[in-house]
């Protein structure tokens, strides 16, 4: 098979075991402290170095957007074994949706793809973990002029008739999957459980800080920042409340007769 | 009303129309003069439901073996400049697989924003504003759009109840696809159903969902066999879905599946954030767990501080002896 050029999505998040919080002057989320790479983007890069390998070469590259020229999270990427990081960073780019999120990416794709070679595939996650709007993938590849085939369990590529690659993917339904197949190059995005990311060795970590990692800012990318940051995300928070608390009911220790209660609890809302 | 047209996206599902898109017809009667219905697939033959749940026209698109996203993007971006003046304010579409793909194209299409994860939409003196649940429902966001594009909103499922009855049958109207291009290149090969008994996820009546304190994957079939009982479906949090347990159809949550069952049933499952948005809208709510401090009892009805695996098999041992 030919060589695969694949760009990897990198969310770079705040810790997400910790209490998240809006700005209330801006009343965005507030992301700050500790950075890391979003656990479902592990399975981008995780795909992306297993399609490289079963290629038999080529290049991954990891593509991030991130405040404060944060490369934490891309690092982990690096140290799972991706090949050179560019990394968008830029104060006006603070208050993107996800709109304006997805052209910033697909200026950094095609800058990977100047310098790289032409990019075969761009991998990403279905969501992040901390914005989950769930759209800047597809909007990413609607900017790039890519098919999309989003929610794959499963990829796989090979080359057609033809002679050029095409992409084979089982994507999750309502009902089931479907199999879905189109030529390279696409974009694709990954449900977790796809692949088992790998846990980087310790001299792995300590290899990808040699790794080439450009932070760019807007300008070298020729964006114009009234397109991006809150400028151009033309929606607006109107209010933020406390929702309606539901309060705790009977909370008891398991005597080992537990499941009596339970059984009796669903008899009275009539479940059983 | 707040705005004079509103389209809906309603997708197919099962032979028929699906829930969701039948829910944003509920909820776009009472906020628009006119609703219209954009469907494709099966969805195309159900002008008689569409109709009877509001949509005065359905406008349908033949995706044929393409995946539904670019197609339907493209008819709908034509059908707008065909309509001129005639053209809606917004378009809901379902917070799903096929939604999330239509409204990511027609957003980059018509450079307008998108609005993601609504979980209810109001008339605040003729401006759409979309609220949304954050921090695992424990703060609600409205927001709305400083645009005069056409506003794009994505809506969870259960925001709105379906609601027939509203009137006839709808005028159809099969709108023309555009050269898709490249993108629209993609090809279905197969449609593959799970044969999944009993109810749907997001539609049962009771929901039993495990999470990490099952330790075991092979106990997740425990959880499965209570949920048989119970005439229920099973369900599952983010970490044991990323464990690779169970398919993503089967997660509960901000990244999953919003569910208001009766009686939901949370086992061996914290309350992370990422969790509670999805069930939280349970009328009641049952936890097993070991740990007493885990956030899942501050907000159940009946909690049980106690080991899940010992629980369960007793648990399924009582309801059969029942039957």
């Amino acid at each position: 098979m030919p060589a695969m050029h694949v760009a990897v999505c990198v969310k770079q998040i705040p810790d997400p075991s910790a209490p998240g919080r809006l700005d209330p002057a801006t009343r965005t989320l507030v992301r700050e402290g500790k950075f890391v790479m979003d656990d479902s983007d592990s399975y981008g890069v995780e795909m992306a170095l297993q399609l490289v390998q079963a290629a038999g070469g080529g290049a991954v590259t990891v593509i991030s957007m991130a405040p404060g020229g944060e490369i934490k999270g891309v690092r982990e990427a690096l140290a799972m074994g991706a090949d050179d990081a560019i990394v968008v960073s830029d104060e006006t780019l603070r208050g993107s949706d996800s709109l304006s999120t997805a052209k910033v990416l697909a200026a950094a794709v095609r800058r990977a793809g100047e310098a790289g070679g032409v990019i075969d595939l761009v991998l990403a996650a279905t969501e992040s973990t901390d914005g989950y709007t769930g759209t800047t993938p597809v909007q990413l590849a609607a900017l790039l002029d890519l098919p999309s085939i989003t929610f794959a369990k499963k990829v796989t590529c090979g080359e057609s008739a033809a002679g050029g690659l095409t992409v084979t993917v089982e994507r999750q339904t309502d009902e089931g999957h479907d199999d879905v197949e189109v030529a390279l190059p696409v974009l694709v995005t990954l449900t977790a459980g796809s692949v088992e990311p790998r846990y980087p060795a310790f001299k792995a970590i300590m290899g990808a800080k040699a790794k080439p990692c450009q932070v760019i800012g807007l300008a070298e990318l020729g964006l114009d920042s009234g397109d991006v940051g809150f400028s151009g995300a033309r929606q607006e928070i109107t209010s933020v409340t406390a929702a309606a608390e539901r309060t705790a009911g009977d909370v008891v220790e398991d005597d080992g007769q537990a499941h009596v209660r339970i059984v009796s609890y669903l008899e009275s809302l009539k479940v059983v | 009303m707040a705005v004079d047209r509103i389209w809906v996206v309603v997708e197919p599902a099962g032979g028929g129309v699906a829930t969701n898109g039948l829910e944003l017809l509920a909820g776009a009667r009472g906020l628009a003069a006119t609703v219209e219905a954009v469907t494709f697939g099966d969805a195309n033959g159900a002008a008689a439901t569409l109709g009877d749940h509001g949509a005065a026209t359905i406008l349908t698109v033949d995706t044929g073996n393409a995946m539904a996203g670019v197609p339907v993007a493209a008819a709908i971006v034509a059908a707008l400049e065909a309509r001129g003046s005639d053209r809606p304010t917004a378009i809901l579409l379902p917070q799903s697989y096929e939604g999330r793909d239509i409204a990511g194209r027609l957003s980059v299409a018509l450079d307008a924003p998108v609005l993601a994860n609504a979980v209810g939409l109001s008339d605040d003196e003729g401006r759409l504003v979309a609220e949304h649940a954050v921090f695992g429902g424990s703060t609600i966001v409205k927001a709305a759009f400083t645009t005069d594009r056409v506003q794009l909103f994505l809506v969870r499922p259960k925001t709105f109840v379906a609601e027939g009855g509203a009137g006839a049958a709808g005028t159809v109207e099969a709108l023309p696809i555009p050269d898709t291009g490249r993108p629209g290149a993609t090809t279905v090969l197969a449609r593959h159903t799970e044969e999944r008994q009993g109810p749907k996820l997001d539609e049962a009546a009771v929901v039993v969902s495990g999470g990490r304190g099952l330790v075991d994957r092979d106990r997740y079939a425990l959880i499965e066999e209570l949920a048989r009982l119970l005439h229920g479906a099973p369900g599952a949090t983010r970490a044991i879905v990323d464990a690779g347990w169970v398919p993503y159809s089967y997660q509960v949550g901000q990244t999953g599946k919003t569910v208001k069952p009766d009686v939901y049933i949370a086992v061996g499952i914290s309350g992370a954030t990422q969790h509670m948005v999805g069930m939280k809208g349970a009328k009641k709510i049952i936890a097993i767990n070991k740990d007493p401090d885990a956030p899942i009892f501050a907000i159940c009805d009946l909690g049980i501080v106690g080991d899940a695996t010992k629980i369960l098999p007793k648990l399924i041992d009582a309801l059969k002896n029942r039957s």
